[in-house]
């Protein structure tokens, strides 16, 4: 039909961007972070895993100082973070990008950053910031209760975190919360994500020490496909180079694997 | 300026938008008029990068949206007003777009004031909000970085009359400024308020563009008709009907199938005293539904 009335001049017109630059990466990382703790479900769920880490150390605290036969020492209330952000940690990761997509929210972030790798980038960031906080965290509320147990008990106080200790439990946290993004990123769904990552990380080693059980060749496999048997030899900070390989190649499996296909997901993704 | 040129999006065998193509000026609102799943909100998606089009493109001033830097100082979006999270509250929502775009915190407050969000109101979280406090919150969010376009998808839906009056005049005031609107709707009479030109699409293909004039011109040879009310309608009717014009009553008056002019010169010469003498606005909303009836009825065959 006609266009003919409408005036010719506006044609010629452009957007004129060359005053305008792209959004910096540290202002994307700033907002991510306040994303991360402006509503009452992500504040809440940062501020219960601290409480959490806390009073399992409590918990923790109380029965060695009521108990004869059990002594702590400070790599012990360490490891205790086993049942707090070990678990709550990959929560928080898969959140981080889930939200979006359960909540709509990527419609706008990513219609005022359109360069996508640009904004996962950012959220990956916030990811090992928060990860770097609870270990950080994990290690003041460890030296407060090893320092109330030498006072409450008559066991020595025993500070044994050695360099390498302390280098396997970071590497814990930030493997933790990666792979729950990663999972976040392959899935795109807050529940089934949360779920998966239950699965793996509860469900998943039983099995495995079935079939390596059951079947010799499978026991021969086994470290070469189990994420999280890999890991054990970090958590006693006994690494061996074979060790390595077997984290590495498993890691490869269930960490790098995922997440390479659910970010080249998310970049191609039609966002509704 | 939006230049839309020969997109298409296809999802498996059905296609969305079918070879679609238009411009939208600078200065001028432009109505994007279709039902309910012709393809509306997927053409604005492609505008803006969400979706990828199968073929064709659509520029910016000259440029691809995602070659923008910061686009939102220079395209303000409102695709969907409730794709927010429902627990951050309106000014923590406009709070988190104006960090992205380095924006002043002031330019917030500004924003809520401009769609008359109370202070109280914007302390709310979404989940909270009426349909038409998220569309006020929306269009406050498109507008946060002063952007020179703006892409808006059913941005009338939900508000009350009050409210699409107080949006007509704040995009007729934008357009007026030099900015570029596109707005969509699937009701015809929101669009015609607001819009100097239209779209009409109707699965996934545009049907007619142009503005109110040259659409109802175009419209099946013009085929006009009058409503008309006179002191002796009786004698309006027979004076009409003689001279072959078709006469229906309508309301206290005459509805009569020609412009109205004629029936002006018809009442002249039967000395008849006219109290009301108007084109009725029927015929845009006939063709519109003509138009896309037509091509739903091909889909569903």
């Amino acid at each position: 039909m006609s266009m003919n009335s409408m005036a010719a001049p506006g044609l010629g017109h452009s957007l004129d961007i060359s005053g305008t630059t792209p959004t910096p990466f540290a202002r994307l990382v700033r907002v991510e972070v306040r994303k991360a703790y402006d509503t009452r479900s992500g504040l809440w769920l940062l501020i219960s895993t601290a409480a959490l880490t806390a009073v399992v150390m409590v918990i923790q605290l109380a029965v060695g100082a009521t108990q004869e036969d059990v002594s702590l020492t400070y790599n012990s209330f360490l490891t205790s973070t086993n049942f707090s952000i070990a678990i709550l940690l990959p929560v928080i990761g898969i959140l981080l990008l889930t939200s979006e997509w359960s909540q709509r929210t990527a419609m706008v972030s990513f219609s005022l950053e359109p360069r996508r790798p640009h904004v996962i980038l950012a959220k990956l960031t916030v990811g090992v910031l928060l990860a770097v906080a609870a270990v950080v965290i994990a290690l003041v509320l460890a030296a407060l209760c090893n320092v109330i147990y030498g006072v409450v008990s008559s066991d020595p106080v025993v500070w044994n975190l050695e360099a390498a200790r302390l280098g396997g439990f970071l590497l814990l946290q930030l493997i933790g919360m990666l792979t729950g993004f990663a999972f976040a990123a392959l899935l795109l769904n807050s529940p089934a994500a949360i779920v998966f990552y239950m699965v793996y990380t509860f469900v998943l080693p039983g099995l495995f020490g079935i079939g390596a059980a059951l079947m010799d060749w499978f026991d021969s496999v086994r470290p070469w496909i189990d994420f999280n048997f890999a890991q054990g030899p970090l958590v006693d900070a006994t690494m061996t180079p074979e060790d390595w390989a077997h984290f590495a190649v498993s890691g490869f499996i269930w960490l790098v694997l995922p997440l390479a296909i659910g970010v080249w997901r998310v970049l191609r993704a039609e966002v509704k | 300026m939006i230049q839309v040129e020969g997109l298409t999006r296809k999802y498996g065998s059905f296609t969305a938008v079918d070879d679609v193509s238009f411009v939208c000026q600078p200065g001028r609102v432009t109505g994007f008029l279709g039902p309910n799943g012709a393809g509306k909100t997927t053409t604005m998606r492609v505008m803006v990068g969400l979706t990828p089009p199968t073929a064709g493109r659509v520029t910016i001033g000259g440029h691809l949206y995602k070659d923008i830097p910061n686009p939102g100082r220079h395209v303000g979006v409102l695709l969907d007003a409730s794709a927010q999270h429902a627990g951050r509250t309106g000014r923590e929502i406009l709070e988190i777009g104006a960090r992205t775009m380095g924006l002043p915190a002031t330019r917030v407050d500004e924003m809520i004031e401009l769609v008359s969000l109370t202070p109280q109101e914007a302390k709310r979280r979404l989940r909270n909000y009426s349909l038409g406090m998220k569309q006020r919150l929306g269009i406050a969010h498109a507008l946060l970085g002063d952007p020179s376009v703006l892409i808006l998808d059913e941005p009338a839906n939900g508000l009350d009359p009050a409210g699409i009056r107080w949006m007509r005049g704040l995009l007729k005031g934008y357009a007026e400024r030099g900015g570029t609107v596109l707005l969509s709707s699937h009701l015809l009479h929101e669009v015609e308020q607001i819009a100097d030109e239209m779209i009409l699409i109707g699965n996934g293909r545009i049907v007619a563009q142009g503005d109110k004039k040259s659409l109802l011109a175009g419209a099946d040879g013009g085929k006009a008709s009058t409503l008309v009310t006179a002191l002796d309608n009786t004698a309006l009717a027979d004076a009409l009907t003689a001279k072959g014009f078709t006469v229906a009553s309508a309301g206290e008056g005459l509805r009569v199938e020609v412009e109205p002019v004629e029936v002006g010169r018809t009442a002249l010469e039967a000395s008849v005293v006219l109290t009301d003498l108007r084109a009725a606005e029927g015929g845009l909303e006939d063709l519109f539904l003509e138009l896309t009836a037509e091509t739903q009825r091909e889909h569903t065959a």
